[in-house]
């Protein structure tokens, strides 16, 4: 493919300030319109991993580029905007008193007002399934609403690559489906950072496996999952009793 | 202990406002230096934490139950400046969303419970903690700011009493009630905030602001198996600004004591006065307000109310400091 | 208190008190309170007059009287003190009922009463017909530093999330048998505090990273603004004015 990549990684590496290495030299890139997931078990540096892509870690070693444009400290703005980072626990992500102001607080910071905003606000809103709540506090939302929230707070940024840490965690069956038919019907780049093997599954097509910090393998879904020997050796189960389904 | 409107006369609370307001500036620029862009998040989560844990009853002795301030142990985790911006933001919002607190008395809620509180609990957490920077003399540090943060608090209301107050009690009687049962409240909060403070150190460190700089020095490995040890930076912040934080608090609170004082001696209550130069007052309430109000705006004992402000400050200043002293040498031998 | 339940608060409504913009209804609650305060106690008159001038607010905004008295419950610690007064007062005594009570300190007693409850059920009218976010966008607009009106926002925001993970530690205590008896239990309840603030710390931080994730640099967005039209300013303000005319009168 010779159009530029939503996200290329290349040689990342990284250690916490009191020494402890988590990434060591991770390769990466994801085509625009992909859908890929990020698989790894507990500890193998997803977070970090995640936590670069919109440079609130920087690089110790190696780059990250977001449509062409690397990370750098005078970049930042940018980045922010095109990488939308939905994290794990909603409650982190809404803070501002309602849906609406929520929704608007990323596109009002890159200087968006009045009608235009509304504008964004709403369609974001509406994107997932949320448009009547917009006046309502986030904490009186199921937990399943707020994810979808937390979904159209970055949506509302037109990101270039989405990014999902755990979409499908603490989620009822019925959220979780919900949840999956809107990720479908966006028309963007997306990383999900999961070890939810089936989600993956039904909603990428290729994926990645982190593990010990760097990609252990990278392919097909379907093809990584039907591995048994390759999920064993990286601490990664599918659910009692699910089987491939064949094609 | 929150004052609730009418408890203290008009100029005492206004005045008290001011203070407050001057207090709350102070701490929104320190706060700003010492958290930067991370201010109001962090703020706010802290101001929820405290709002909740003052929601913790703790039984004190058989039959009564105390439940904390929040104050020492705010200034502990977070630092004085944002400890007092999270007691001063508690206090607001349960005063206009709670109803708890007068609106009106909100400067002297804010002045006693969240400034002086702070200002104290820090005040002898930093003098302990000078002399031994183990777990175990932060802990005690902790135990004994908070200790006396609660009866320092009561002493300070006491006072404000005796300056503003309008019920006609014997302000002695009041200082003695008001420090007799904060000493019992203030060994329960002592307790609860030592005993937080060393679970906070023991699994995070990093979060105790009082406790920056415990960190032990790193080790350097040479390739031959010598190794070296690098010096931890001390945490400048904490020690550099020690001295002119307790400066100014002690100047604010003499200011608030004076200032208040002044003003609710020279003219007791605008709308009081004005009334009563109008002859509008009735013969007897004439007579019995007469008689009290100079018990009550005139002299304490003799010593001018001005004077008795003051001299309560440092009272209680000079308690906090004796405490602060004597823990310094008990933590001397055991160190 | 009602803490938990603070969107309670709020009694959703659409009379004039609700529509009135939050910046005028708080500095109207806030002249009224200072009104009140300074009110000469013995002007008995005074304080009916103040009384009736809240109870016509509640009618206009339709709150009803048991919520009012239910929210007045946090009084209680000081209508206890109160009474206390006469007793301990210091002045000339009168007996009441056989039993020696200090004048003055019965009329420091009413003073107190009068004033804190008149105090409280302005707050509490003024809580049920706005929003909490609302009030601080008013407060905002009062000039209250904005990064006060920021903490006070997030501390609303999360007070729910926060006192919800105390009740599920405290839950969780007690399921194993755990009881708050004596003083021997407050090294259990004060180790629930410590985990209770890392959550509280390491949320925040969290917090903190999301919002820079969506371009935060040190200023909120101001994403909604109330402005007072003159004519919303002379309503609201009718209530202290009102209140300052029948303290004219009593004088």
């Amino acid at each position: 493919m010779t159009s530029v990549h939503s996200l290329e990684v290349k040689q990342l590496a990284y250690a916490y300030p009191d020494g402890t290495q988590a990434l060591f030299g991770v390769d990466l890139s994801i085509a625009r319109g992909e859908r890929v997931a990020l698989l790894g078990p507990n500890g193998a540096g997803k977070t970090t991993l995640v936590m670069h892509l919109n440079g609130i870690l920087t690089a110790g070693h190696g780059s990250v580029a977001v449509a062409g444009t690397p990370v750098r400290k005078d970049t930042l703005k940018e980045i922010r905007q095109r990488v939308g980072l939905v994290f794990q626990d909603p409650d982190d992500q809404l803070f501002m008193p309602t849906v609406r102001d929520d929704v608007a607080f990323g596109p009002a910071n890159a200087g968006l007002r009045g009608e235009e905003l509304d504008r964004v606000v709403k369609d974001a809103l509406d994107r997932v399934g949320m448009l009547e709540a917009a006046d309502r506090p986030p904490h009186h939302l199921s937990f399943g609403q707020r994810r979808r929230v937390a979904v159209a707070t970055v949506l509302a940024m037109a990101p270039e690559i989405l990014v999902l840490d755990e979409p499908s965690s603490n989620l009822d069956p019925a959220a979780r489906r919900e949840l999956a038919e809107i990720l479908r019907s966006l028309e963007v780049t997306v990383l999900m950072v999961t070890h939810d093997l089936p989600y993956a599954l039904e909603l990428c097509e290729r994926s990645l496996i982190l593990s010990g910090g760097v990609i252990a393998a990278d392919g097909p879904t379907r093809e990584l999952l039907a591995d048994t020997e390759l999920l064993a050796a990286h601490r990664l189960e599918l659910p009692y009793g699910f089987a491939i389904p064949a094609v | 202990m929150h004052v609730p409107d009418g408890f203290f006369n008009a100029v005492t609370s206004i005045s008290a406002g001011a203070v407050a307001a001057a207090g709350v500036a102070v701490c929104l620029r320190g706060a700003r230096r010492e958290l930067d862009d991370r201010t109001a998040p962090m703020a706010g989560l802290v101001a929820a934490f405290i709002f909740a844990v003052q929601m913790l009853n703790f039984p004190v002795a058989a039959g009564t139950s105390g439940h904390l301030l929040g104050g020492a142990l705010a200034a502990i985790l977070v630092g004085p400046y944002t400890g007092v911006l999270c007691m001063a933001v508690v206090l607001l919002v349960q005063a206009v969303f709670f109803a708890d607190g007068g609106l009106t008395a909100l400067g002297v809620n804010i002045s006693i419970m969240g400034i002086v509180t702070v200002l104290v609990g820090w005040g002898i957490f930093r003098l302990v903690t000078r002399v031994t920077r183990s777990r175990g003399g932060i802990t005690a540090a902790a135990f004994l700011a908070a200790l006396v943060s609660v009866p320092a608090s009561a002493l300070v209301f006491s006072v404000l009493f005796a300056i503003g107050g309008t019920a006609p009690i014997d302000p002695m009687a009041v200082a003695a009630a008001m420090g007799g049962v904060h000493v019992l409240i203030g060994v329960g909060e002592g307790a609860i905030t030592a005993v937080t403070v060393g679970s906070v150190l023991a699994v995070r460190p990093d979060l105790v602001y009082g406790a920056r700089g415990l960190a032990r020095p790193l080790i350097l490995r040479g390739a031959e198996g010598e190794s070296t040890t690098v010096g931890v930076p001390e945490p400048v912040v904490a020690t550099r600004r020690l001295k002119p934080f307790l400066l100014g608090g002690v100047g604010v609170t003499l200011v608030l004591a004076g200032l208040v004082s002044f003003f609710a001696s020279s003219s007791p209550d605008g709308l009081e006065a004005v009334a009563e130069n109008k002859g509008f007052l009735g013969q007897a309430s004439d007579h019995h307000f007469g008689a009290w109000a100079l018990a009550d705006y005139g002299e304490v004992g003799g010593i001018p109310v001005g004077v008795a402000g003051i001299i309560g400050v440092g009272l209680v200043l000079l308690i906090a400091g004796a405490v602060a002293y004597a823990a310094r040498g008990r933590n001397k031998i055991k160190v | 208190m009602g803490a938990g339940h603070h969107h309670r608060l709020y009694l959703p409504g659409d009379s004039v008190v609700h529509r009135l913009p939050p910046q005028c209804k708080l500095l109207a609650v806030l002249a009224f309170a200072v009104v009140v305060v300074a009110t000469p106690r013995e002007r008995f008159w005074a304080f009916a007059g103040y009384a009736v001038l809240l109870l016509a607010v509640a009618v206009v905004a339709r709150v009803p009287p048991g919520y009012v008295a239910r929210r007045m419950a946090i009084e209680l610690p000081f209508v206890v003190f109160a009474f206390l007064i006469p007793i301990i007062g210091m002045g000339e005594r009168t007996t009441v009922l056989g039993l020696s009570l200090s004048v003055p300190g019965l009329w420091a007693a009413w003073n107190i009463l009068a004033k804190a409850t008149l105090g409280v059920i302005a707050s509490v009218l003024l809580a049920a017909t706005t929003e909490p976010r609302v009030i601080l966008i008013g407060a905002q607009r009062l000039r209250l530093p904005s990064l006060l009106v920021q903490i006070a926002m997030f501390m609303l925001r999360y007070l729910d999330v926060i006192v919800d993970e105390m009740r599920r530690m405290r839950v969780a205590r007690e399921s194993r048998g755990f009881a708050a008896r004596d003083f021997r239990q407050i090294p259990v309840i004060a180790r629930s505090a410590g985990a209770l603030f890392i959550r509280s710390y390491e949320r925040g931080e969290r917090v903190h990273l999301a919002m820079l994730s969506r371009g935060y640099s040190g200023q909120m967005p101001i994403i909604q603004d109330i402005s007072a039209s003159a004519r919303q300013w002379s309503a609201a303000l009718a209530l202290p004015a009102v209140a300052l005319a029948v303290l004219g009168l009593a004088l």
